[in-house]
């Protein structure tokens, strides 16, 4: 029986169909103390290349993978210990936990991508559902999002839930013509998922619009909604980028579509060749550029949001926290300020509008 | 987009979903119901690869056997497009467009022009390219340059099933003619592709690969291959920008232009003879408008200037490979001037 006191830095699953990612570079030296969040090491899939960061704070004992090592999901990268564990006592535990280690199976031909589909309303919805707990937590993309934008959070958070992800209509592979591209209709859409999927009560997750969708289910159906947190949420202030709304609808080539998907993050480096050509191969399917049309006209028009749901919150009565990222270029941090004492808020500072992905360990560890 | 299809599957699919959505679309060539003319499916062959299958027996009469006579049924196909169908064209081998030059260069190519921009030709011409099949000399080439030398043509050259599908998509969609280039190793070829019906934009290149040292710029089939080489000399330390242009006509000249101006060398791969092809003219452009970012000659890869041969050893010679063009790209990395 090893240590308790050691924890071990695995191979991250960053979205469904990672199976290995390879250590590009260590950002923290053996010996360094790190906090939660902390620049841990650069990984790159075939998908994305980030840096992950500290799950839980410890002193990084021994880096066990080199750079340029290509590694399955799972396998050991590193250690973290306090000082007082021995060095005997780290070596043990690596031993130990290469001996037992074993990888997962690569998919099988055939086996599907992880993702599901439901009739839902007027809708076919396509989903992911991963972990088995008694709570459940559904999380809402944004504008122009799907559900393979958790990939930094879903896996996390299903280590004590059931976590599901879901395209939202017009979006992903989930159906293109819409019946009604209000807030209301789409917070109606999510309710028909619950009840496709026979969930009678759970978490929403919504970001950006996705926000303003989880906050009007809440107050449109709220014996289906256990708890609410929004980030970068829309729905709760006026100013929204217009340029970003309009460009990103019109947007029809790489050269167009990246300044704008910069404005998405504080670090533009997160803004690679296969997230591009993930936007762009979305964009391109017929009746995409009508959905999203529709879809922003619904919650804004240009100048502004026409939903503001502020002040729905006073009369909700169940948990309800707000997450930002101090550079949102999107939708301000400010629409965070001024909300009700009951609203837990974090704004995470240097972080950009999808903080979820760049500040992930910090909104996984709020969201636990 | 989990779903996995074959390239020639991606192309039955998007001429399906097409000709579902709109019905002046009717698709025309050699063997392209196939069998003994009955209405049955099961006979119908769909092509000398299949690749038109199960077609006829959704869309009837919209799909039409014609004779062996090039001339005459593209002709056709160029004077229904002029006249308000939108017909698919299936010119068996490129290496017979010799005999319907007349058609395509000198009217479908300029009806627009001469015509005063009144007269539209949305006529699509499939046709098969490429060595690798031991087809010999006159059922192997790679003829996309002569289209991409007349202006008034659009030249296509998927190197994938997700682009074979939504290029086509496109060419059916544009409403002008379009030399539709598919390469016949590529038919079996597997790929992601979208249930859903999408269109990808001419003139758009598709970084295929991102890199700092070399600039690979590669068509139609010898996408794969240079893929190959990158993944090769990525272990040796030369990380390389795979390039698929997808059309040649229009060229996304700023793509490949960019992309050098970041890495300072190029070698261009194409399967097309050296002379006069896309080598040549994507050197030409390189030299021209990026030269003071050049650190290094620019390289090409291409067959030597002969016929295919009919030979399999000496086919496989002829056609370039990933070890040709890795040892070019190490050329142009260990440049010392």
């Amino acid at each position: 029986m090893s240590n308790p006191l050691i924890v071990p830095i695995t191979m991250p699953k960053w979205g469904l169909s990672m199976q290995e990612g390879k250590v590009v570079e260590w950002l923290a030296e053996e010996g360094a103390q790190l906090k939660l969040g902390d620049q841990v090491l650069d990984i790159e899939t075939e998908k994305i290349a980030n840096t992950f960061e500290a799950l839980d704070a410890g002193v990084l004992r021994r880096i066990v993978a080199q750079p340029d090592e290509v590694l399955p999901i799972g396998a050991l990268l590193g250690v973290l210990a306090p000082v007082e564990v021995s060095d005997a006592e780290v070596d043990e535990f690596i031993t130990e936990f290469q001996k037992n280690y074993v990888p997962p199976a690569p998919a099988e031909e055939g086996a599907g991508d992880g993702y599901q589909f439901v009739e839902a309303g007027d809708y076919k919805l396509r989903y992911s559902k991963l972990g088995e707990g008694e709570r459940v937590v559904i999380l809402l993309h944004g504008f122009g999002g799907d559900a393979a934008g958790w990939l930094f959070n879903q896996a996390p958070l299903a280590a004590n839930a059931t976590v599901y992800a879901l395209d939202l209509p017009g979006h992903g592979q989930s159906s293109k013509t819409l019946q009604d591209s209000s807030v209301q209709h789409l917070a109606a859409t999510v309710v028909a998922f619950m009840d496709a999927l026979e969930i009678a009560k759970a978490e929403l997750v919504g970001h950006s619009l996705g926000g303003a969708i989880a906050l009007q289910a809440a107050v449109d159906h709220p014996n289906r909604v256990s708890a609410l947190a929004l980030i970068g949420s829309a729905g709760l202030g006026a100013e929204i980028n217009a340029g970003y709304i309009n460009g990103f609808i019109a947007a029809e080539s790489r050269k167009e579509i990246k300044p704008l998907l910069e404005q998405l993050v504080a670090n533009a480096d997160l803004i690679n060749r296969t997230l591009i050509n993930d936007i762009l191969q979305f964009k391109r399917i017929d009746g995409v550029t009508e959905a999203l049309t529709a879809i922003a006209k619904g919650f804004q028009d240009g100048a502004g949001q026409t939903v503001n749901l502020r002040a729905h919150l006073d009369g909700l009565d169940i948990p309800i926290k707000v997450i930002w990222g101090s550079k949102d270029a999107i939708i301000p941090a400010s629409h965070a300020s001024g909300l009700p004492a009951k609203v837990s808020v974090t704004v995470l500072d240097g972080f950009g509008h999808l903080v979820q992905l760049e500040a992930a360990a910090e909104v996984n560890k709020l969201l636990a | 987009m989990a779903r996995k299809i074959t390239y020639q599957q991606a192309i039955n699919e998007a001429i399906d979903q097409e000709m579902a959505r709109d019905e002046n679309i009717v698709l025309m060539g050699e063997d392209v119901v196939g069998g003994s003319g009955s209405d049955g499916e099961m006979d119908a062959w769909g092509g000398v690869l299949g690749v038109t299958k199960g077609l006829y027996g959704k869309y009837g009469d919209r799909i039409m056997d014609t004779p062996i006579s090039e001339s005459g049924f593209v002709g056709a196909a160029v004077g229904a497009a002029a006249s308000g169908l939108r017909p698919i064209c299936e010119l068996m081998f490129i290496d017979f467009m010799g005999v319907c030059f007349d058609q395509i260069f000198n009217q479908a190519a300029k009806f627009r022009y001469m015509f005063g921009g009144k007269a539209e030709t949305p006529v699509v011409i499939r046709t098969m390219y490429g060595a690798g099949f031991r087809a010999a000399a006159q059922h192997s080439q790679c003829l996309y340059p002569l289209f991409t030398h007349i202006p008034g043509l659009k030249v296509v050259l998927p190197s994938s099933p997700y682009d074979v599908k939504g290029l086509l998509i496109q060419a059916i969609r544009d409403n002008d003619p379009v030399i539709f280039c598919e390469h016949k190793v590529l038919y079996t070829l597997e790929g992601d592709v979208p249930e859903e019906s999408y269109t990808i934009p001419f003139g758009e290149a598709n970084i295929v690969r991102e890199g700092d040292d070399v600039t690979i710029v590669a068509f139609g089939r010898m996408v794969q291959q240079a893929m190959k080489a990158a993944a090769t000399l990525a272990k040796e330390g030369i990380s390389c920008e795979v390039i698929d242009p997808r059309t040649t006509s229009p060229l996304d000249e700023d793509s490949i232009l960019e992309s050098v101006e970041n890495t300072g060398r190029l070698v261009v791969v194409d399967e097309a003879s050296p002379r006069c092809g896309m080598a040549a003219d994507i050197s030409a452009l390189v030299a021209r408008k990026g030269f003071s970012s050049l650190k290094a000659p620019i390289e090409v890869v291409t067959p030597p200037h002969t016929p295919v041969p009919f030979n399999g050893k000496l086919e496989d010679l002829y056609v370039p490979n990933p070890d040709k063009i890795a040892a070019a790209v190490r050329a142009t990395a260990g440049y010392k001037a």
